[in-house]
């Protein structure tokens, strides 16, 4: 069967079982366009590229599979290099394709030309320049299976237009041949039998052990597992901000959030571990603060799939490279087989009363407004939460919101949380927010965003209203590029420089109803809960509520960039039993 | 090429087998740069087998432990094979190209010179040689050090190439190989 290089692309794609795509024509790519136009894959026309790329990242992350994003050459490619990295840096299964100059043109400079492959080198887990329409079903086989396999990540290939015009004998590579092709592609899924028994003997030795659990766990579809390690060893949990959701925040072993702005118990509980079994976590900055004095006392299991993860921050002492299900199920097994030859396991009452301690003394805690001062934020996310559909999943973009997001949520199930963890990429949440709801109609799917955030990525609520996928966006508007406003308030002796918006300009609810969008404006306490209930029954367009909340409210606890865990600052009531944390 | 470049304990020397490809040693280099890895010396060419290509990587370890090196390179997919050879346990060798003033009075030593090192006269001019030697990078910094005294007009080295020793073990198999 002779098929035109686009038509061969659109058929593999059709082949890897993709369903949706999100993308935008232009010049080089647009010979793809055309037999999209006979496939059965939905495609989504995004107003900017960046908007394709988060809305694949959202849609993998609440499915599963990988995100689909389909755009042209040059500046279009450009656009797209920032989901790549945001996807990059979460582990995000995703494929890109790109269009690019024809073959003969390629060096010349010529129009709407750039170095796609050179330029998203670093940003992606691979990449591809397909020289010849016969290579593209192997290339477009091989960019799913090491998007997700191993530790997944986004993979660029990228096609000259003349590779789509030309015509190429059908083929389709088997799964030898795809592993064949790639002799140095060959991911560990199963753990060291050694290194398990040895992480089951600690597990056993441990009083003061803490499961430390990070975005993998989700990657890994391992939730289940971690369940049962955590409920058969009575150990405590602490989920990074990459795995809200992997452990359920209202089991009575959720310590919740660690890190920059973790909790104090969960931070607190890091530090003075003896005994730290990370799982598919990372060992990010923001969870450790200064490393040379992070857990200082612990010992530390490491299960990750990528072995370049083991050692990079912290020399684990037991290291285990594998698939986080497979290794848990595994160290399960060698819990349950010591238990039953009659092994002991020390005392951690003591430890688990400790923890109690300081869960009671430490919630999450701001000051209510007063009568006549501006709406709290945090007030403003408790009344959606608690008015939530049973299923919501909640979608956030970058700073202050999001990190009130991840501590007053409660989050009960996997993959109901999107976010963007390690770049940090504002303008995250409305994109990805679409992306979440066609992969999950079926779900309420709430965006809590910032006015700044929201200012980077509006324009996708226009493809939101014409495609109609009814997502909700919750704009904290403090006015202010928050997160930044809070350093300089704290760390910069309140100089506040260039972090001012105002609160309307733009008017936020003009703006939703120019997209197409239901707009609503809250200003006062008694108005939340209205505003919200109205947006929770509207659901054949995107809502969009303009909170004007308190620019003052800042995120605490707060360990500052680069201090030690120890030093993390409490919210104001609280301060007094500081000593306690000791 | 001062002797001050030369490789320290804290060197070490990478063979590593890659798919031969359009755009790898690119990876491999932005890798590198990407990581804040210092690459000393590297050599790349076309392996016994037409699918790969072997670089040889000298990697300065002042920054960075070789293992989150290599965990790193590892993570391309067209990286193959990555072995650390051991300076006691490989043979390695380098090759250096150097014009060196000679002028008529001076010319006999330094031909004297190179003939003691085994090197080779690649050309001659009224007052400069061209010359080339093949050998283990220690012995090319001795035969650097000592034309330098001469003036060196302008000198190449290829970066070292190295391959694991065969163990006596496998010097006997690769002879009872050849008789039977």
């Amino acid at each position: 069967m002779k098929l035109t290089g686009a038509q061969a692309l659109i058929k593999a794609l059709e082949m890897e079982g993709v369903e949706v795509m999100f993308g935008l024509p232009g010049g080089c790519i647009l010979p793809a366009y055309d037999p999209l136009l006979d496939s059965s894959i939905r495609h989504i026309l995004v107003r900017h590229e960046q908007g394709a790329g988060h809305m694949a990242e959202g849609y993998a992350h609440v499915t599963g599979r990988p995100g689909v994003a389909m755009v042209t050459s040059g500046p279009a490619a450009t656009n797209l290099v920032t989901p790549l990295c945001d996807a990059y840096m979460d582990s995000i299964p995703m494929v890109a394709i790109t269009g690019q100059v024809p073959t003969t043109a390629i060096g010349t400079d010529a129009f709407q030309e750039c170095d796609t492959v050179g330029i998203t080198r670093s940003v992606t887990k691979h990449n591809e320049l397909v020289m010849t329409p016969d290579d593209l079903p192997l290339a477009i086989r091989q960019a799913f299976h090491i998007a997700t396999t191993g530790r997944p990540g986004p993979v660029l290939v990228d096609v000259p237009k003349d590779v789509l015009q030309q015509t190429m004998e059908w083929h389709w590579p088997s799964d030898v041949a795809v592993a064949d092709s790639l002799p140095g592609y060959r991911p560990n899924v199963k753990g060291h039998p050694r290194m398990v028994r040895e992480a089951a003997r600690l597990i056993l030795a441990s009083e003061r052990p803490v499961l430390y659990v990070g975005g993998g766990i989700l990657k890994a579809r391992a939730a289940d597992a971690l369940r049962e390690l955590a409920e058969l060893t009575e150990i405590h949990v602490v989920t990074t901000l990459m795995a809200r959701g992997a452990f359920p925040d209202d089991h009575p072993l959720c310590l919740g959030m660690p890190g920059m702005h973790g909790n104090a118990t969960a931070v607190t509980a890091l530090q003075k571990a003896d005994l730290l079994i990370a799982l598919g976590a990372r060992f990010d900055d923001r969870v450790t603060g200064k490393v040379s004095s992070f857990a200082p006392e612990a010992k530390v299991i490491h299960v990750d799939i990528d072995p370049a993860e083991q050692g990079k921050v912290r020399r684990p002492d037991v290291p285990i490279v594998g698939d986080c299900r497979l290794v848990i199920e595994e160290i399960v097994k060698a819990l349950r087989a010591a238990l039953d030859a009659g092994d002991e396991r020390a005392d951690t009452s003591a430890w688990r009363s400790r923890i109690s301690g300081w869960r009671e003394q430490f919630p999450y805690a701001y000051d209510q407004a007063e009568p006549g001062e501006a709406l709290k934020p945090q007030f403003c996310l408790e009344t959606l939460r608690d008015s939530a559909p049973e299923g919501t999943i909640l979608v956030s973009g970058v700073g202050q919101h999001q990190m009130w997001s991840s501590q007053y949520w409660r989050f009960t199930e996997p993959y109901a949380w999107v976010n963007s963890g390690g770049l940090g990429t504002m303008g995250f949440s409305v994109p990805a927010a679409i992306g979440a709801k066609v992969g999950r109609p079926d779900r309420t799917v709430w965006a809590i965003d910032g006015d700044g955030c929201f200012q980077m990525t509006a324009q996708e609520l226009v493809t939101a209203s014409t495609e109609r996928i009814p997502i909700k966006v919750a704009i904290l508007n403090n006015s202010y590029l928050g997160m930044v406003r809070q350093w300089q308030e704290m760390f910069y002796d309140e100089r506040y420089s260039e972090v001012y918006l105002s609160p309307d300009l733009p008017d936020y609810v003009k703006w939703a109803e120019a997209m197409g969008c239901v707009g609503l404006r809250v200003e006062e306490p008694e108005e939340v809960q209205p505003a919200i209930d109205k947006a929770n029954a509207i659901d054949d367009r995107p809502v969009v509520i303009d909170f004007r909340v308190d620019a003052g409210e800042k995120v605490f606890p707060m360990v500052p960039a680069g201090h030690s865990n120890d030093d993390l600052v409490l919210p104001p009531s609280q301060l007094r039993w500081q000593e306690s944390l000791r | 090429m001062s002797s001050a470049a030369q490789p320290t304990e804290g060197h070490h020397i990478l063979s590593v087998l890659v798919e031969n490809r359009p755009g790898v040693l690119s990876r491999v280099a932005s890798l590198f740069a990407r990581r804040g890895y210092n690459i000393f010396s590297l050599a790349v060419a076309p392996s016994e087998d037409e699918r790969f290509s072997r670089l040889t990587i000298v990697v300065d370890l002042e920054s960075t432990p070789l293992e989150q090196i290599t965990k790193q390179l590892f993570k391309l997919i067209e990286v193959v094979k990555i072995s650390e050879l051991d300076p006691r346990r490989s043979v390695e060798r380098e090759l250096v190209l150097a014009t060196v003033r000679a002028a008529p009075e001076d010319r006999s030593q330094v031909v004297e010179l190179v003939t003691i090192f085994e090197g080779k006269i690649l050309a001659v001019g009224t007052d400069a040689l061209t010359v080339s030697l093949e050998g283990h990078p220690d012995k090319l910094d001795d035969f650097e050090e000592l034309l330098r005294g001469y003036g060196i007009v302008e000198l190449q080295r290829t970066g070292r190439v190295a391959l694991p020793k065969l163990d006596r073990e496998a010097r006997v198999r690769a002879v009872r190989g050849r008789a039977s």
